[in-house]
């Protein structure tokens, strides 16, 4: 027998990423969803583990919403989303017997769930594991971070829009971080200006620059804006690589981006 | 409130659960036996007093969405804008998004506090017909988060429904969090006694949103909850420049029509993203004021009247 982590699903992990917003619907899904595309653009191995049990929204974005799980001696084995296997994902949306079945459980339940996710799931070797996470800061982020905090996550990338609305929430969230101890990657505002397809007229429906102020506010780096890109829903919508798809677009240089700086943080942290 | 006893196992389904006494969990739980006798399940005396106290409210109504961020609190503040027009009703506002709560920051509230009186706590008021309840009022700065398990949302929730001095109130309007989880479980139950006239659910047109409202709609047939019907927020984009529509959010699905067709439920309207509604909510300002001619305030007028049609016709 080897250490004692050897035990463990998540020995074979590197860096583990939590993906957090206070708010809904800004794009937590969507972020992880594209970081992952372009880590594996990379040349990485990841792992996407989505623990929005009440809504998961990857399995239709990466385009596996059909797949199922299955056992193995180790636990459950990921959903791979490609043929090479450098993408693997573990959501509850692969558990449910109908796809509209509503999940209407209550905290213990949602909890004893995502400790099997982060015990029970068998990774294998991975580069990157991220971890979606639902809005607010309740019983699946407290439950969330306090299973990984023995395998020392790297940090939480927190997802905005640049309204205050959604900046008023994501300031809560990282006082959450805080009180639990666990470091801020940075911020990425999403949703930022919308360039019209028609006479490309920039118009910032959910306002400008948020984001970027509550970085420098909160004393945490900015990783970059995601503009409004209708193709990019689109792509998501069908389960397709954007980054494949649109590699000209300005939406494209945002995410690489955004991902490089965090290959760049890890680098650092692992030497 | 307790929905979970202190000296509990780990993964204790709760009380009032159906598991409860009957999970693998509750082997060696001192409460197994009293727990797998139904005695806990018995109905919480808080709902008898929700009652008397609802008695005073005459329509309820439930604004829920499977998916965040799809204009849950931009709907339920302006509904409530929009009811309170009529100087002869009172309208009362819940936010029991306990830990996102954006009312306060949309109808220009920030910084307020509630106060304890001897009839429990005063809300907020907007204006003389219309008083809001947020947990939002009640910390201390706009950073501090509340990072609470489910009990204790469950028991703030029962507070707000029980002790919150509202009057006698035409309409209470309560935004949700999004999902399927404690929070809706609890408003459910705890106004079990005091029928909820129903929910209205808000999407966006695509399908990653459609998606988690159709599960929304699956609670709702569940703990039967009637749905007064859906409302398609940000619906098309109308460039200020060009006046060309672009779909931002594109109904690759057919958009929350072809869902209320196959789901045979109501769609109440479709409305148009306008970048000035954002901007009125980051002011805690209403629309309906600030660009009273915009196509979306038209639409929302309608959306309005037929909830009002709605509630006129089940009472």
């Amino acid at each position: 027998m080897e250490s004692e982590g050897d035990s463990n699903n998540l020995s074979g992990v590197q860096h583990i990423i939590l993906v957090l917003s206070g708010k809904g619907g800004v794009g937590k899904s969507t972020i992880s969803t594209e970081i992952a595309l372009a880590l594996r653009h990379a040349g990485k191995k990841v792992g996407i583990l989505d623990v929005d049990l009440c809504g998961p929204s990857i399995p239709r974005m990466l385009n596996v919403h059909n797949m199922n799980v299955h056992q193995c001696d180790s636990g459950w084995v990921p959903v791979f989303v490609d043929q090479e296997k450098s993408i693997s994902l573990m959501s509850i949306g692969f558990l449910l017997e109908r796809p509209d079945d509503a999940v209407v459980w209550r905290g213990p339940k949602k909890n004893a769930l995502i400790k099997q996710f982060i015990s029970d799931v068998a990774w294998g070797e991975l580069d990157f594991l991220i971890v979606d996470t639902p809005p607010g800061t309740s019983d699946e982020h407290i439950s969330t971070v306090e299973a990984l905090r023995p395998f020392r996550p790297m940090g939480a990338v927190l997802v905005t829009t640049p309204q205050a609305v959604s900046i008023g929430d994501v300031r809560r969230e990282l006082t959450f971080c805080k009180k639990l101890g666990l470091p801020v990657i940075g911020i990425v505002e999403n949703m930022s200006g919308f360039v019209c397809p028609h006479c490309t007229e920039c118009t910032n429906i959910f306002s400008k620059g948020g984001g970027e102020e509550l970085a420098k506010y909160a004393g945490v780096p900015f990783l970059g804006c995601v503009p409004l890109d209708p193709s990019l829903t689109q792509t998501l919508e069908l389960g397709k690589d954007f980054l494949q798809e649109f590699p000209k677009s300005s939406t494209y240089t945002s995410i690489v981006s955004i991902a490089q700086q965090i290959l760049d943080k890890a680098s650092d942290s692992s030497s | 409130m307790a929905d979970i006893p202190a000296n509990a196992p780990e993964h204790c389904p709760g009380t009032g659960s159906g598991e409860a006494g009957k999970s693998s969990a509750c082997q060696g739980c001192p409460n197994q036996s009293l727990c797998a006798s139904g005695v806990s399940a018995g109905p919480d005396p808080a709902i008898e007093e929700i009652k008397e106290k609802m008695s005073a409210v005459k329509h309820k109504i439930l604004v829920l969405s499977g998916k965040g961020g799809v204009g849950k609190s931009t709907f339920t503040a302006h509904l409530a804008y929009g009811l309170a027009e009529d100087e002869g009703k009172q309208i009362a506002l819940l936010d029991v998004d306990i830990c996102g709560p954006s009312i306060p920051k949309i109808m220009g509230l920030e910084g307020e506090q509630v106060h304890q009186s001897g009839s429990g706590w005063s809300p907020v008021y907007v204006e003389d017909n219309l008083a809001v309840m947020s947990v939002g009022f009640l910390l201390g700065s706009p950073d501090d988060a509340v990072i609470w398990r489910g009990p204790k949302k469950n028991g703030m929730i029962k507070q707000f429904l029980r002790d919150v001095d509202w009057g006698n109130v035409d309409y209470l309007i309560v935004d949700t969090p999004p999902g399927t989880s404690d929070e809706h479980l609890s408003l459910v139950q705890y106004l079990s006694a005091s029928n909820i006239d129903g929910a209205v659910i808000i999407t966006t047109p695509q399908e990653v949103s459609l998606q988690d409202v159709r599960k929304e709609v699956n609670f709702c047939r569940k703990v039967k909850l009637p749905i007064i019907g859906v409302v398609e927020n940000m619906s098309g984009f109308i460039c200020p420049k060009c006046k060309n529509e672009s779909k931002i959010f594109p109904p690759t699905t057919g958009g929350a029509e072809k869902m209320c067709n196959d789901l045979n439920i109501p769609l109440l309207g479709k409305v148009p993203i306008d970048m000035n509604i954002g901007k009125s909510c980051d002011m805690g300002k209403s629309f309906f004021t600030e660009i009273p001619d915009s196509p979306s305030t038209m639409e929302y007028k309608k959306i309005i009247q037929k909830i009002q049609d709605f509630c006129a016709e089940t009472h």
